[in-house]
């Protein structure tokens, strides 16, 4: 078959103040009519600087492709003029973003962006355009599509921007799609609808898909053949089956282990990747995986490997060849060597200290006025967390999943009080939080600490790590100068720092090792509790693993209790003894983690767990996934709020809010008909 | 993309990026321009602080024998009316123009950010109604008020340094409360009063110390303002009546001479023009050095 | 959209209500006797000034002073002033027509060339344009009005003798002074435009349109500029509070008759009442035009027209 997309030797390079930075090299790749290749990576593999370079945008970056060629159906792009280029942008390749909120102008009607493309490459009158942007909107599911066409950006949901930057981009039937995470910026249930609607358009219109994800479960999902990239190289390239079936890299191999599937074990200790990603300023030399390869030689270190060609596929190692024979059958199927303590340990604590409660939470709810000014009293209350109970045993990792807006981490930020509550109650420590004054309050926040999401901003960028670390020592503990620093650079070596990096500032750290600082931070006082709201969730896989990793060695060192906080389910699965799901401001189902997996119980936990995509090519998952969206929470549905979307709906449920009720020992649900 | 760009890790040496930085700035022409506005103003403070040194003339000093004199290599800004040196003048005038210009943004920067700070922090009611009350002055526009204000109390020049500070305190407090509502909303604070630091600390050592920057740079480019609203006040002849004219005053003297003295209004006016500007160019590169955003696209 | 419309208009009145308490009260406050300043204190007896203070109610308490004043503001009485007994509201209105002009004449011109150089300095970053542009903000804010306008005198009236020097008679004696004024408004929006427009250059949405094929003058003039202009709006609003100050200076400067010259020459005899219309009119002109401006966004931006 012919290549539609044949990218040769392609090397970017990029302005910048520092000189020419290289961000891309020598990347070859090629896309067959009707394919769909994935590019995974994580951040700064120059997957997203690639497309780019495929549409030629690059070159209002300050970037330009310096060698190599792109060949578009029998067109050199890299040598077109910007002119030449407009003819094809849109009309033979299209693209789609990551963010749908920032990627439509927010001074245009939808439909006006829609006709925009139709009318820069269709001879059609307005009205034409009008009715085919109508007909495209109308395919890509969504409703009142006439309507939709007069709206503007801001008042259509994330989900359905992102169907209408769909819609934008095949308006006129371009032969090749490139989705740069269409679907990071999304919830996994509107991720998964995104997803099966790419498939069905590909088949419809006959056209090739570049998706370029991190994500390995999208790529086995989506994907007839993946290309890794790392440190803006190609390290592998082959079919979607091989690849997962045998990754011959090591870091493909890596990246594969280090994800939690609903198949992993979870006393086990996850697989990561030591080190991070360089910089584009500093690449190693030779091989760039070197530094973080187990099996780097002296040669890695020299020479850059080619991409080879290998059982019908290419790898980009110069042990490659040696490494699949060597270690036969490694790949997913190894197992790690689990962190024996873990579970013992848990069940020690069950057993001695008989289920101590250190959370105990009754009826909590927490209200925002909406519409609020000077003079008008608040025209309507958005219950952000509706009369929510459970508990948190000692020792024990609560994990907390729903969708963005359905209230968990405003949950997390009142149950420390960051926010106060508008009514319910919190015991900590057989203490009621909600009645403390401020002083007191303070006091007792030794107790409890939270790790925060932003590892770049929950840090002060003027302050050492060395005084963010100490931070909480000097608030509360009266300690000399040189006995705190002896503190803090234990607490460095602790969470994998070096002791002489005291003096350092936050931008001088990765986001992984920032995220340590603000481990460190948190463990400071050796409290008894501590709030991780999506702790992770920023960090690229390999990263991701390393911190879930040293919050679990922590946890049985200090023996911590943790809310774990998150929209990725696995790892949340993984870390945590039992997980709430949480749906518009309602607790709607606890279990213990594995009962969870095994046997949701509330319709919505089923959908949520049918939408995480599967990192297994021949697992096609079933299709049932949730539809439509969350709605607002300024207007919740009545009855059981999940009615509107639940397949197992009733009458019942639309008039009558669902009991709580316990349908096993430790698994509760508020359904009407649970599964 | 942006972000693996800037993102710098434990691995990169400073003195590496010391080095690029430098090697960055050397094909930078305005940066020259930078260096030649910090030049330009040490040569004006020098000037009010010692005209004794740069002036060749006292500037009471009437030549009657060259009056209405055109610039040459004795009097390189012509003479006036009087016969005295409009360099001299020139040199010696900047001494109340720049004293007005800065005594009134430092007392101007201190009250207004002082009010915008409280407001900005405790928020709330207190909050609006300072606020509404700002919105209420800035109905005003500064030189009206500064004139209202300077008529009522009088030539005098703590007078027009306490108008023209007036007239400046809304922006200040405006700035300074944006900053702070900024400051305030970012995540490390947060993370602060997760700790349990009390209120008193994270204002003194998380907000404080990061408000700085924007009111330095308003101030700077207020200084600019505030020599102009100054010098606009004596133009009018609301300011100081002595011996030694200010900027303003010299200029609102010479144009009654401008068909036949062209240079009496031209080069004090150049001067003020001169100073300004340069204050300017300072106060934006202040700006771009410390607000990431302006600074991305370099 | 009309429950915001009536909204905005009661909270201008109430800024207006303010700004009249807040000028009554800063020239209350302050120290210094009118009386003192129209009769020459060598030759008025005790006597005289006494009767002088309660011909003019000064001797009343502060509350029936103001009490006083603002009953006659919302007749339409802003007073008499204390030089000639003239009524104040008369005297501004007769001459604010010339101060109108000038203030739109240079509004307009500082409009048009600072979004023009705005944008196209921020489209060709580094080009010759763009230097022009800076150049143009940065003398335009740096520039004194008073000093431009005797250099615009200077070459054009003096030396070239194309424009009159002076006066407010027709349109020839408009153009020099409201480009004097109009310089420094279009220094201000030059920088203002340029930067808003350079960011909006960056934003991501303009990737998206690029990847759709639109052509680069669709993608900047179409959608770039739309967006960069609406924080120029609410600058230009706030500017012509200050352009409608700067004809006090170049008013003088040009000697036209204007409101400027009113204000400036009732400051110089300390005919406070004067003082007080003036500062109090210019006031409500400038919450009136913001007012407009602010109704004009939401013809601009859809995000504040669908807010409500």
């Amino acid at each position: 078959m012919s290549q539609l997309l044949d990218l040769q030797h392609v090397t970017v390079d990029f302005q910048s103040k520092n000189g020419l930075l290289t961000a891309i090299r020598d990347v070859s790749l090629q896309i067959k009519a009707g394919e769909t290749v994935c590019l995974v990576g994580e951040s700064g593999s120059g997957k997203t600087i690639t497309s780019k370079a495929i549409m030629r945008l690059i070159d209002y970056e300050h970037g330009r492709i310096s060698e190599g060629s792109i060949v578009l159906d029998g067109v050199n792009l890299a040598k077109l003029s910007q002119h030449e280029l407009r003819g094809l942008r849109g009309k033979k390749m299209a693209m789609i973003f990551q963010e749908p909120m920032a990627a439509f102008d927010p001074v245009f009607t939808i439909g006006n962006q829609i006709m925009e493309a139709i009318l820069e490459h269709q001879q059609v009158k307005k009205d034409v355009a009008w009715k085919q942007a109508i007909h495209l909107l109308e395919r890509v599911g969504i409703p009142e599509p006439t309507l939709r066409m007069k709206q503007y950006p801001n008042e259509l949901s994330g989900g359905m921007l992102q169907r209408a930057m769909i819609a934008m981009a095949l308006a006129c039937g371009p032969e090749l799609l490139i989705a740069d995470e269409p679907t990071t910026a999304l919830d996994v249930t509107i991720q998964s609808q995104i997803l099966q609607l790419l498939q069905e358009l590909k088949a419809e219109y006959q056209m090739s898909i570049l998706l370029i994800t991190h994500d390995m479960g999208i790529a086995a999902e989506m994907a007839d053949r993946i290309i890794v990239m790392y440190a803006g190289r190609v390290v592998e390239q082959a079919t979607s089956e091989q690849l997962f079936e045998k990754p011959h890299h090591p870091y493909t191999r890596g990246l594969l282990r280090s994800i939690t599937t609903i198949d992993s074990h979870r006393g086990n200790r996850l697989f990561s990747i030591e080190g991070s990603i360089p910089p584009l300023t500093d690449m190693p030399s030779g091989c760039r995986f070197h530094p973080r390869c187990p099996y780097a030689t002296q040669k890695c270190l020299l020479d850059e490997p080619p991409l080879f060609e290998i059982n019908g596929r290419q790898t980009a190692c110069w042990h490659g060849e040696q490494l699949v024979e060597s270690e036969d059958g490694i790949g997913k199927s190894e197992v790690m060597p689990p962190i024996a303590v873990i579970e013992p340990k848990h069940d020690q604590h069950h057993s001695t200290l008989q289920r101590q409660l250190l959370f105990d939470v009754k009826g909590l709810s927490k209200a925002y006025p909406v519409g609020k000014g000077l003079l008008q009293r608040a025209s309507s209350l958005i219950h952000a967390v509706d009369d929510v109970s459970f508990t948190i045993e000692k020792g024990e990792t609560f994990g907390l999943v729903g969708e963005s807006g359905s209230g968990k981490s405003t949950l997390g930020r009142v149950l420390l009080q960051l926010e106060k509550a508008s009514k319910g109650s919190i015991r900590f420590q057989g203490l009621e939080l909600t009645q403390l004054k401020t002083a007191e309050l303070q006091k007792d926040r030794r107790d409890m600490q939270v790790i925060f999401q932003d590892p770049y901003g929950s840090v002060n960028p003027r302050w050492q790590i060395g005084d963010i670390i100490g931070e909480p020592l000097m608030v509360h503990e009266d300690l000399d100068a040189t006995v705190r620093r002896e503190r803090v650079e234990a607490l460095l070596e602790a969470v994998g720092l070096k002791r002489g990096w005291y003096e350092r500032y936050p931008h001088e750290f990765s986001g992984g090792q920032r995220q340590r600082i603000g481990i460190a931070r948190a463990i400071a006082l050796n409290p008894s509790f501590v709030l991780a709201d999506e702790a992770v969730s920023a960090l690229d896989v390999s990263v991701q693993a390393q911190i879930v990793n040293l919050m679990q060695d922590l946890q049985r060192d200090l023996g911590l209790t943790y809310l774990f906080i998150a929209h990725g389910l696995h790892i949340v699965r993984h870390i945590s003894d039992r997980i709430g799901v949480m749906y518009l401001g309602k607790l709607v189902e606890i279990a213990a983690s594995e009962e969870l997996f095994l046997h949701p119980a509330h319709h919505y936990t089923k959908g949520l767990i049918a939408s995480i995509p599967v990192p297994d090519p021949k697992q096609k998952r079933e299709p049932f996934s949730l539809q439509g969206e969350i709605p607002s929470p300024a207007n919740p549905p009545s009855g059981c709020r999940f009615h509107t979307r639940c397949p197992a709906a009733t009458a019942r449920c639309k008039e009558e809010p669902p009991a709580w009720q316990e349908i096993q020992r430790g698994h509760w649900v508020a359904c009407h008909h649970p599964a | 993309m942006k972000e693996v760009i800037s993102a710098k890790t434990v691995w990169q040496a400073p003195e590496l990026q010391a080095n690029a930085q430098r090697r960055g700035r050397e094909f930078d022409v305005s940066q020259l321009f930078v260096y030649a506005s910090g030049l330009v103003i040490l040569f004006y403070v020098l000037c009010a602080l010692a005209p004794q040194w740069v002036a060749p003339y006292e500037p009471t000093l009437m030549m009657t024998d060259k009056i209405l004199s055109p610039p040459s290599s004795t009097h390189w800004f012509g003479t006036d009316y009087f016969g005295r040196d409009v360099f001299s003048l020139t040199v010696y005038g900047s001494r109340d123009s720049l004293f007005i210009g800065v005594a009134s943004v430092l007392v101007g920067g201190l009250f207004g950010g002082a009010l915008g700070a409280f407001s900005g922090y405790i928020g709330g009611i207190v909050d609006t109604i300072l606020m509404r009350f700002i919105d209420i002055v800035m109905t005003i526009p500064g030189i009206l008020l500064a004139l209202a204000i300077a008529a009522a109390l009088g030539p005098h020049l703590f007078n027009i340094i306490l108008a023209v500070a007036i007239s400046a305190i809304p922006g200040y407090a405006r700035v300074m409360r944006g900053q702070i509502m900024s400051i305030k909303s970012r995540p490390f604070i947060t993370a602060s009063r997760s700790i349990g630091t009390p209120h008193r600390t994270i204002i003194l050592r998380h907000v404080l110390p990061h408000s700085w920057s924007p009111l330095l740079v308003m101030a700077t480019i207020g200084l600019g303002s505030s020599i102009l609203i100054g010098s606009g006040l004596s133009f009018l002849g609301l300011g100081i009546i002595k011996e030694i004219p200010d900027w303003g005053a010299l200029l609102s003297q010479g144009r009654g001479y401008l068909t036949v003295a062209w240079w009496i209004c031209t080069f004090p006016g150049l001067a003020i023009t001169l100073f300004v500007l340069s204050v300017n160019l300072i106060g934006d590169q202040l700006r771009d050095m410390l607000d990431p955003k302006t600074s991305r696209g370099r | 959209m009309c429950k915001r419309f009536l909204g905005r208009i009661l909270a201008s009145i109430v800024v207006v209500f303010g700004a009249l308490v807040f000028v009554f009260c800063i020239l209350y406050l302050l120290p210094g006797d009118p009386v003192l300043s129209i009769l020459d204190p060598a030759t008025a007896t005790p006597e005289m000034i006494e009767n002088m203070r309660k011909e003019l109610g000064l001797d009343q308490p502060f509350h029936i002073q103001f009490g006083n004043y603002f009953a006659g503001i919302l007749q339409g009485d802003f007073g008499t002033s204390l030089v000639n007994s003239d009524p104040v509201l008369p005297k501004i209105l007769l001459h604010f027509p010339a101060t109108l002009a000038l203030t739109l004449a240079s509004t307009i011109f500082s409009a048009v060339i600072g979004i023009v150089l705005g944008v196209l300095s921020a489209i060709h970053r580094n080009s010759w344009i763009d230097i022009v542009a800076r150049l143009v903000g940065l003398f335009g804010i740096s520039m004194p009005t008073f000093w431009s306008g005797i250099l615009l005198i200077l070459i054009f009236s003096v030396y070239l003798g194309w424009f009159p020097a002076m006066g407010s008679d027709g349109f020839m004696s408009l153009i020099l002074p409201s480009l004097a004024l109009g310089f420094v408004g279009a220094g201000f929006i030059v920088r203002m435009v340029r930067n808003s427009m350079l960011e909006v250059i960056h934003e991501h949405f303009i990737v998206t349109l690029r990847s759709k094929g639109l052509s680069e003058k669709a993608v900047m003039y179409r959608h770039a500029l739309r967006n960069a202009l609406i924080p120029a709006i609410t600058i230009i609003g706030i500017h012509i509070g200050d352009l409608l100050a700067g004809t006090v200076i170049i008013e003088t400067v040009f000697s036209r008759q204007g409101i400027g010259r009113v204000i400036a020459d009732a400051i110089m005899a300390r005919d406070l009442p004067v003082v007080q219309g003036v500062i109090f009119f210019s006031a409500i002109v400038y919450v009136v035009v913001n007012l407009l401006v602010d109704l004009s966004y939401s013809l601009v931006d859809p995000r504040v027209r669908r807010a409500s």
